[in-house]
């Protein structure tokens, strides 16, 4: 069984549309959406909830005020400025680290669960779906990811399916890094604006440092084609195959307001590009 | 006054409304907080001055000292240290720093050593001081390059603070201590459904908060039909053009190539203020 994350770098480069109108091509795959801060990928799916889990992220300390003496010992020992001077502990700045709880001489702080979210594994007109909800203001978004991908995997593996396809939070930091362990390739997807090339770059460098493989999708490459030409270089010269160049289509847009993947929508040359696309990452994967 | 710039979703124009309102409104500072990816500079174009590593602690075993107890391998939170019979080890990208380890070590084992893991830069032109941040390629943890880009606010100011995308810790440790917050969404399901969990954020979070439409006229009414039953104020809408989209690409901002554009977003900024005030 083989794994495929879809990431950017940049926000908003088409990820999710990328991997909507992947559902529409692959054979016998697993989904899972590890962009759990936003995830948006059930907006098209629809998916019918099947199994529903709480997720703790980090503990949280909680004071038990009739004990706490004031001594303020947590505060100067907490390094994370979540504990003022009258023992409140904040609830967003508390990285569960347990500090306060040792340091306290009367045991007035206690570590406790906090409810962080739901993991969710779905069935999809599409196959099997594994997916997540982080609450308002939670963290731990890393871990979350770690667990809608073990959820993938074990499904997966069940049922037989010769792939996963991932898609991915934006950024470069801790939700991107668990989402692309382990995979067998990576899709970069960009668009040809100078804010897109930079992102490009740090997320590449990302793939290279963690060694894995990484193909790269130009979306909207019309919108300006010199930077096209730049991001071709770019590819050529780090030898990072590019798969891709889908043109600038408003169906794009308007399939997702419709809630369907861009081939349930349409059929124009967008279709075309991101099938032969298709075929070049299968091809990569030996599928 | 400091005003952040959030979405939820991703590319949904953050950038662009920070960098058009810091442009149109004279003299500001502007903190680009989207330390994974900072994209701000690209578009206000000062020259970087200086630049200071970002530097964490990390404890370091004397393992001369060290009996392999494992007492801070349990109480670490983050899975950070492994103890085997004869040896430890130290995983440096999962550590946060909390002193724990070392706290509960019966011999005296830890010491801390210091890593960078990004770096802070400033830059100036006539009219803004601004600073970025970057974390370092392979790096987990973007909240510490973001507090310490943080501290640079000079609270008198006129403070634009560009946000990561998404509703977690790096978005949260941006917008924190904000007088108000600018949600930047697209009128699309994804857009909706991102600016959504925004708002859930900014509520919590006790900010005061408008929203921007950009894209305007590529989906539907829902993202209007939602602000005006929550009563939440709609601060300008930016059409679906092109034009806009390849300016973008290259680099310029909008208010340096019309002055209609420099006067909307001169006059998002002089509403919010008014907001403020009553």
């Amino acid at each position: 069984m083989k794994q495929l994350t879809v990431i950017s770098g940049k926000g908003g480069t088409g990820k999710t549309s990328i991997t909507a109108a992947f559902a529409s091509l692959a054979k016998n795959t697993m989904f899972a959406d590890c962009d759990v801060d936003a995830a948006d990928l059930h907006l098209i799916f629809k998916p019918n909830i099947i199994e529903k889990k709480k997720f703790h992220g980090l503990k949280i300390a909680s004071v038990n005020k009739q004990k706490c003496t004031l001594c303020n010992k947590c505060y100067d020992y907490c390094r994370f400025n979540a504990i003022d001077k009258e023992i409140n502990i904040k609830k967003e700045s508390c990285e569960g680290c347990g500090v306060c709880n040792y340091i306290c001489p009367v045991n007035a702080i206690k570590m406790i669960e906090r409810d962080s979210g739901f993991s969710y594994i779905s069935n999809t007109r599409f196959g099997p779906f594994a997916h997540a909800r982080l609450k308002t203001a939670e963290e731990a978004s890393g871990k979350l990811v770690t667990v809608v991908r073990n959820d993938a995997i074990k499904i997966a593996e069940e049922k037989n399916k010769d792939l996963i396809i991932i898609d991915g939070p934006p950024g470069i930091g801790c939700p991107v890094i668990s989402s692309i362990t382990g995979v067998d390739l990576v899709l970069i997807v960009t668009e040809p604006s100078l804010s897109g090339i930079h992102d490009l770059k740090r997320i590449t460098n990302v793939t290279f440092h963690f060694k894995i493989p990484a193909v790269v999708c130009i979306n909207k490459y019309d919108v300006n084609v010199y930077n096209t030409k730049d991001i071709e270089k770019y590819c050529l010269y780090n030898k990072i195959p590019l798969v891709g160049k889908i043109p600038y289509d408003i169906s794009m847009s308007r399939s997702m307001v419709e809630e369907k993947t861009i081939f349930e929508y349409y059929n124009g040359i967008l279709c075309l590009e991101i099938k032969k696309m298709w075929e070049k990452i299968r091809s990569i994967l030996e599928l | 006054m400091i005003i952040s710039v959030a979405s939820g979703k991703g590319g949904t124009g953050k950038t662009t409304v920070a960098t058009n309102i810091a442009l149109s409104i004279g003299k500001c500072q502007f903190i680009d907080c989207d330390v994974e990816e900072p994209n701000a500079n690209i578009f206000l174009k000062t020259k970087i001055e200086s630049s200071k590593n970002i530097s964490v602690t990390f404890p370091n075993i004397n393992k001369s000292l060290c009996n392999f107890c494992g007492k801070c391998s349990d109480f670490c939170a983050y899975n950070a240290i492994a103890v085997v019979p004869e040896d430890i080890l130290i995983f440096p990208e999962l550590c946060h720093s909390c002193g724990g380890c070392e706290l509960v070590c019966p011999k005296n084992a830890i010491k801390w050593h210091k890593r960078a893991i990004g770096k802070v830069e400033h830059g100036i032109t006539k009219d803004i001081d601004f600073y970025h941040g970057f974390l370092n390629v392979g790096e987990m943890q973007a909240v510490p390059v973001i507090k310490t880009l943080k501290q640079k606010i000079e609270k008198n100011n006129n403070v634009i603070i560009d946000a990561p995308p998404g509703t977690s810790c790096p978005v949260i440790e941006s917008i924190i201590g904000s007088d108000y917050c600018i949600l930047v969404t697209e009128p699309t399901p994804f857009g909706f459904h991102d600016l959504k969990l925004a708002v859930d954020v900014v509520r919590y979070l006790y900010i005061p908060f408008g929203v921007i439409i950009n894209r305007d006229g590529i989906g539907d009414n829902k993202v209007e039909n939602f602000c005006k039953t929550e009563d939440i104020d709609i601060l300008l809408k930016i059409p679906e053009r092109k034009m806009i989209a390849h300016l973008y690409s290259k680099g310029f901002a909008l208010v340096r190539k019309s002055y209609e554009w420099h006067e909307m977003f001169g006059q998002v900024y002089n509403n919010i203020q008014e907001v403020l005030q009553n």
